[in-house]
C-alpha cells in the first residue's frame, strides 16, 4: 500500500504541476485574504501593543483637567480623591513662536518641567539633548518632530511672545511624550509639525511667563487600576470648579488617544470586512475546479475504486489537491502579509510620534490565518471529493449521461428572439448551471465592489475639502487669542498689516446633555450675516442660528439622539458654569469636529458679559502675509495663527499618499480576483464543452464563431455582476464611511457615477483580458480527437 | 462512369512520435464518385479514419496531394478548410456531438443558420424519422435517435459529401439499422455522396464500393453489384 500511496501522491503533484496556473490564480486571491488578515491584526496588535507599552512605560496619565488658575494647596484634596494613584500639576499656555530665517510664525504649546524632580505622569522620553535646568529661564526642550520640521538642534535658538513678552528661548534637549503622538495644533485639521510644536520650560519661567506662581492651571491624574473615571472626573470638577475649571475629561476626550484609538478600530474594521470576502471566493474558485477535475476523472477514480483504494483515500485525495493550493495562498500570503505589516508599522511611527514599534506578530496569527485558509479551500473541495469518494467503481468508468437541459418558459422568450443557436447556448449554460453562474457573478461583483470601496473615498474627500475649506471656512487664516478679548480687539486686528477682511468668533467649552447621553463639546458663536466662517444648513445656504436655539452637526445630533425641535441641556465649563435649556433649531452636515453652533449675542447674554471674541477670522491681501506675521510676532494677546491654505495643502498631502496607496492595492486586489474567477470559469467552461466546439469547428464554424460562445458567455456573467457590484460597493462603501466615522472626522458618501463606470472598466478589461488567454486554447482545438473518443 | 469527386495521390500520414515513425497512410491513391455510397472498411489502426479526416479538412496530409472536384485541398489554409467543411461537408460522429444545451431542432439549427442553401431543420428531422422529437433535448432521447439527430444536421445544409466515422458503433443493432436507413435513404434521395467508416463487415452489403484497409494501404477494392437494404443487415 504504501507504494501505492507513492503512486496516487505522484499523480496529486501531477495534477497540481498541469493545474499550476489556475491553482496559482486561486491561490493569490487566497493570499489576498491571508495578507490582509495578517497585515491588520498585525497592525492592530503592533498599534495596541505599542501604546499599551509607551503608555506604561511613560506613565500617561488616565484623567486631564484645565483651569484658568488654581492654588498649589489644591493638589493634596485632588491626591486625595478616591482612586488617585498619582497627580501631576503643570502650568500650560500658549505662545507666538518666532523661527529664525522664517517669516511666518508658528504656535508653541508651553508645558512647566517641574522643579525638584522627575515629571511623574506624561513623562517626557529624551530623544537628544538634556532636559532644561530647572533655575534656567531660558533652557526650554521640544518636540521632536518640531524640531526636525524646524531644523532645530540642542544649542539653536528661537524666540516666543509669551503673553507680550518676548523672550529668546534655548533648545537644550528635544522629547517624545505620550501625550503627543498625535499631535494637532489649535484650530487645525492634520498634524504640521512646522507650524505647531510643544515647548517645556522650567516650572519658574513658566510660573513666571504666565502669572502662576504657586499656582497651576493643568492638572492629570493616574488612577488605579480598574478604577472607573466617571467618579473622579465629578470628584475633581467639583474640587477645581471654583478655580475656573474648564471640565475634566477621560484618555477616550484626550486628542492624541482619541486619534489613535479611531486608527486602531479602523484597523479592526479592516480585519473583520474584507479577508472573509476573500476566503468566500478563493473557497468557491476551489469548490469550482474540483468539481470539475472530478467530473473529468471519473474514470479514474472508478480505476481507483476498482483496484482497491477506500473511499477516504479517495476522498483525501482530492483534499489533499485543494490543501496543496491553500499552501501556495497562505504562503505567499504569509510573506506578503509580513512585509506589508512591517512597512506600514514603519510608516505608522513616522505618522504617530512613537519612539519605538513593537512589531511581533505573534506565532498564533500566522496559525490562524494558515488554518483559515486551508479550512476554506478545503470547505471548498468538500463537496466534490465527497462525490469523488461516493462515485460507485462501476458507474464512474462509464461515461456521465449528457447534462439535463430542459424547456421553460425562458426558450419561448428566447425562441420569439429569433437569437442565433450560438447565443441560445450561451444562455442555456447560464440557466443549466444559475448557481454557479450566480457564484461567478458574486465574485466579479465583488471585485467591482473593492475598486468602488476603494475610489469612492476621492470623492468623499473631495467633497470634504469642498465643504470644509470652500464653503464653511472661506477665511485665509484664523487669529487666536490667548484668552477671550473685548470685541472692540476686532478693529484692532483690522488695523493689522494685510487684512483686508475680519470676523469674530467665541468658542466655549460645555458639556450638551440630552436624556442620559452626554458630550463635551466647544459651541461655537459669530454674529449672523458672517461671510467667512459659516454654518450651512443641508441644502448649502448659509443658516443663522437664531437666537435662542442652538445647531448641531448631523453627527452630534445622532450622538445625543436629539432631533430638530427637541431642548438639550447645555452645561457651560466657562464663566459661572450655568447650565441653559436650549432647543436645536437646525441639524447641518459636518465632516470635522462635532459642530454646535449659537447666535453670538444669545450666547454673551447667557453668559451676562459684553460681547467677548476668542478669534478672528481674516482674509489677506497674499502680498503683505509676512508683514502681518512680522507684526503679530509682537502682538501681545494673539496665542497663534492658523492659515487655511496651509490647513488644506497638510490635509490633502496626507490624505492624497494615504489614497494613492490604498487605490493601488485595492485595484490590484480587484483585478486579481478577477483573474482567478474568470480564468478558472473560462478554463472549466471550454474543458466542459471543449469537444462541443470542435464539433461546432467541424461543421465549419470559424474560429470567431466558436470563440464567441467561450468569450460571449463569460462577459455576459461579467455583465450580469456589473449592477450587483455596484450595489455591494455602495454597501461596503456605506460600511467604510460608518466604520471610519468618530468623533474627530466623518467621511460622506459620495458615490458619483465615474466611480462606477471606472470599476467596471476595471473589472470588465481584467475579465475580457483573462478570458482571451482561455480563448487561445481554442486556436489549438484537436478536431481528430474529439471525433473519436468522448472527454 | 460517374464524376469523380474525390481524388487522392499517394497520400501519406506520418505521426512522428520521436524514435518511431507511424505512417496511418502510406500512399493511397484513390478516386470516390459522385452519389456513390462507399464503405471503408479494415481493423483499427489501418488509416480509415485518418483517410475521413483529410477528406473532411480536420488534417493535412504528410505528402501526397488531394481533390475535391477540381479543387486541391493539400496545402488549403485553415480558413479556407473551415469553409470547405461548412459549404460541402457533413459530419456524422460515432458519439454523435450533440451539443446538450440545444434541443433537436436548434442543433439542426445551428448548421442551417450558417450554411448557403440549408433545409429547413424541421424538414431534415422528417427525413430521419424525428418529427415528433423536434423539442427535445439530447438528454431526453435515445443512442439512435440522438444519431439520427445528428445525421439529420449533417445533412440539413444539403452537403455533397456525408462522412460518417463509425455511425452505428455505439447502438445496437436494431437502432443501428434505423441510422443505416436513414443514410441509405439520404443518399438515394439526394444523390449525396457518403463515406461510411465501420468496423462491421455486414454494413459493406448495403454500400456501392466498398475500400478495404490494411496497414495505411488501400489493400482492395470491391464494388457491390447487388446492394442489400439495411433492413436485411443484421449483426
Amino acid at each position: 500500500m504504501v507504494s501505492g500511496m507513492h503512486a496516487i501522491d505522484k499523480k496529486l503533484l501531477r495534477d497540481f504541476k498541469r493545474l499550476w496556473i489556475q491553482a496559482v490564480a486561486i491561490a493569490l486571491v487566497l493570499a489576498c485574504g491571508v495578507a490582509i488578515l495578517l497585515t491588520s491584526v498585525g497592525m492592530y496588535k503592533a498599534l495596541s501593543e505599542t501604546r499599551a507599552a509607551y503608555y506604561e512605560r511613560n506613565r500617561f496619565a488616565d484623567v486631564f483637567a484645565h483651569t484658568t488658575r488654581a492654588p498649589l494647596s489644591l493638589l493634596s484634596e485632588i491626591a486625595r480623591i478616591d482612586g488617585v494613584m498619582s497627580v501631576e500639576a503643570r502650568i500650560s499656555g500658549d505662545a507666538i513662536l518666532d523661527i529664525p530665517g522664517r517669516t511666518k510664525t508658528a504656535v508653541g504649546k508651553i508645558l512647566s518641567y517641574p522643579e525638584t524632580s522627575d515629571p511623574v505622569l506624561n513623562v517626557p522620553l529624551l530623544v537628544a539633548g538634556r532636559f532644561p535646568d530647572p533655575s534656567s529661564t531660558h533652557e526650554v526642550v521640544v518636540n521632536a518632530p518640531f524640531a526636525e520640521a524646524s531644523g532645530f538642534e540642542p544649542g539653536d535658538s528661537f524666540s516666543a511672545n509669551l503673553r507680550g513678552r518676548k523672550r529668546s528661548l534655548t533648545i537644550v534637549g528635544t522629547v517624545l511624550s505620550p501625550e503627543f503622538v498625535y499631535t494637532i495644533g489649535p484650530g487645525a485639521l492634520m498634524p504640521d509639525n512646522t507650524s505647531f510644536g510643544i515647548i517645556w520650560m522650567s516650572e519658574r519661567a513658566a510660573a513666571a511667563a504666565f502669572d502662576m506662581t504657586g499656582a497651576f492651571n493643568d492638572v492629570s491624574l493616574a488612577l488605579a487600576a480598574g478604577m472607573a473615571t466617571a467618579p473622579v472626573i465629578d470628584a475633581l470638577d467639583a474640587l477645581l470648579e471654583p478655580f475656573g475649571g474648564l471640565g475634566a475629561y477621560d484618555r477616550t476626550t484626550q486628542q492624541s488617544d482619541a486619534f489613535l484609538d479611531a486608527e486602531i478600530n479602523q484597523l479592526k474594521g479592516m480585519a473583520a470586512i474584507l479577508p472573509p470576502i476573500f476566503f468566500g471566493i478563493s473557497g468557491f474558485l476551489v469548490s469550482m475546479v474540483m468539481s470539475r477535475i472530478i467530473a473529468l476523472e471519473r474514470s479514474e477514480i472508478g480505476l481507483l475504486k476498482a483496484i482497491g483504494y477506500s473511499n477516504t483515500e479517495v476522498c483525501l485525495h482530492y483534499l489533499m489537491l485543494a490543501a496543496l493550493i491553500a499552501v501556495v495562498g497562505v504562503l505567499v500570503g504569509w510573506i506578503a502579509g509580513t512585509a506589508l505589516a512591517r512597512t506600514l508599522a514603519a510608516q505608522y511611527a513616522n505618522f504617530f510620534d512613537f519612539p519605538f514599534v513593537i512589531f511581533r506578530v505573534s506565532y498564533w496569527v500566522y496559525a490562524a490565518t494558515g488554518l483559515a485558509g486551508l479550512a476554506t479551500t478545503s470547505l471548498g473541495a468538500a463537496q466534490a471529493a465527497l462525490k469523488a469518494a461516493r462515485l460507485a467503481p462501476a458507474i464512474a468508468m462509464q461515461p456521465p449521461a449528457p447534462p439535463r437541459f430542459k424547456r421553460s418558459f425562458i426558450d419561448d422568450a428566447m425562441a420569439r428572439l429569433r437569437l442565433a443557436q450560438s447565443t441560445v447556448m450561451i444562455l442555456r449554460s447560464l440557466l443549466r448551471w444559475p448557481l454557479r453562474s450566480f457564484l461567478t457573478s458574486l465574485g466579479l461583483a465583488l471585485a467591482v465592489a473593492a475598486v468602488i470601496a476603494a475610489t469612492f473615498i476621492n470623492d468623499a474627500l473631495d467633497q470634504i475639502v469642498d465643504l470644509a475649506f470652500y464653503q464653511t471656512n472661506r477665511q485665509d487664516a484664523m487669529l487666536l487669542f490667548a484668552e477671550d478679548v473685548p470685541e472692540a480687539a476686532l478693529e484692532d486686528v483690522r488695523h493689522l498689516p494685510g487684512v483686508l477682511q475680519a470676523e469674530s468668533q467665541q468658542f466655549h467649552a460645555a458639556i450638551l446633555h440630552h436624556g442620559h447621553r452626554t458630550k463635551r463639546v466647544a459651541i461655537e458663536s459669530r454674529r449672523p450675516g458672517t461671510d467667512l466662517s459659516r454654518v450651512l444648513d443641508t441644502q448649502g445656504k448659509p443658516l443663522d442660528v437664531p437666537p435662542g436655539g442652538i445647531v448641531l452637526s448631523q453627527r452630534l445630533a445622532a450622538h445625543l439622539d436629539v432631533q430638530s425641535g427637541e431642548s438639550i441641556e447645555v452645561e457651560f465649563l466657562s464663566g459661572r458654569r450655568e447650565t441653559f435649556s436650549v432647543e436645536v433649531t437646525e441639524l447641518v452636515e459636518l465632516y470635522f469636529g462635532l459642530g454646535a453652533y449659537m447666535d453670538f449675542e444669545y450666547m454673551n447674554a447667557l453668559f451676562r458679559q459684553a460681547p467677548r471674541i476668542s478669534t478672528v477670522n481674516i482674509t489677506l491681501d497674499a502680498l503683505q502675509t509676512d508683514a502681518l506675521h512680522a507684526a503679530i510676532k509682537n502682538t501681545p494677546r494673539v496665542s497663534g495663527i492658523v492659515e487655511m491654505n496651509e490647513n488644506r495643502r497638510a490635509f490633502q498631502d496626507t490624505i492624497e499618499q494615504n489614497i494613492v496607496v490604498m487605490n493601488t492595492i485595492y485595484i490590484a486586489v480587484a483585478v486579481l480576483i478577477t483573474i482567478g474567477v474568470t480564468y478558472n470559469a473560462a478554463r472549466i467552461q471550454l474543458s466542459e464543452r471543449a469537444r462541443e466546439l470542435a464539433s461546432l469547428r467541424i461543421l465549419g464554424f470559424g474560429r470567431g464563431e466558436v470563440s464567441y460562445i467561450l468569450v460571449g458567455e463569460m462577459m455576459l456573467i461579467a455583465l450580469i455582476a456589473q449592477p450587483f457590484g455596484w450595489l455591494i460597493g455602495a454597501g461596503i462603501a456605506r460600511l467604510m464611511t460608518n466604520a471610519f466615522t468618530s468623533d474627530l472626522y466623518a467621511i460622506p458618501l459620495v458615490l458619483k457615477p465615474a466611480t462606477f463606470a471606472i470599476a467596471s472598466l476595471v473589472v470588465l478589461c481584467a475579465a475580457l483580458g483573462s478570458v482571451m488567454i482561455v480563448r487561445r486554447r481554442l486556436d489549438h482545438l484537436n478536431l481528430v480527437s474529439v471525433m473519436k473518443t468522448r472527454e | 462512369m460517374a464524376d469523380v469527386i474525390f481524388r487522392t495521390q499517394g497520400v501519406t500520414k506520418v505521426y512522428d512520435t520521436g524514435d518511431v515513425k507511424v505512417y496511418a497512410l502510406d500512399g493511397v491513391d484513390l478516386e470516390l464518385y459522385k452519389s456513390e455510397l462507399t464503405v471503408l472498411l479494415g481493423p483499427s489502426g489501418s488509416g480509415k479514419s485518418t483517410l475521413l479526416n483529410i477528406l473532411g479538412g480536420l488534417d493535412h496530409a504528410t505528402e501526397g496531394r488531394v481533390w475535391f472536384k477540381d479543387t486541391e485541398l493539400t496545402d488549403m489554409s485553415d480558413r479556407g478548410l473551415t469553409t470547405y467543411r461548412r459549404d460541402h461537408v457533413g459530419f456524422v460522429f460515432q458519439f454523435y456531438n450533440l451539443v446538450p444545451s440545444l434541443t433537436a431542432r436548434e442543433n439542426v439549427q445551428l448548421v442551417t443558420d450558417v450554411a448557403l442553401d440549408p433545409m429547413p431543420a424541421e424538414e431534415a428531422l422528417e427525413l430521419v424519422g424525428l418529427s415528433k422529437r423536434m423539442d427535445h433535448f439530447p438528454s431526453e432521447m435515445s443512442g439512435g435517435e440522438q444519431q439520427r439527430v445528428a445525421i439529420a444536421r449533417a445533412i440539413a445544409k444539403r452537403p455533397e459529401i456525408l462522412l460518417c466515422d463509425e455511425p452505428t458503433g455505439a447502438l445496437d443493432s436494431t437502432t443501428g439499422v434505423q441510422v443505416l436507413e436513414a443514410l441509405r435513404d439520404i443518399n438515394d434521395r439526394f444523390g449525396t455522396t457518403t463515406v461510411v467508416i465501420t468496423h462491421n463487415a455486414e454494413i459493406q452489403r448495403m454500400a456501392h464500393r466498398v475500400i478495404f484497409f490494411q496497414d495505411g494501404k488501400i489493400s482492395e477494392t470491391r464494388v457491390n453489384d447487388k446492394r442489400l437494404d439495411p433492413s436485411e443487415i443484421a449483426w
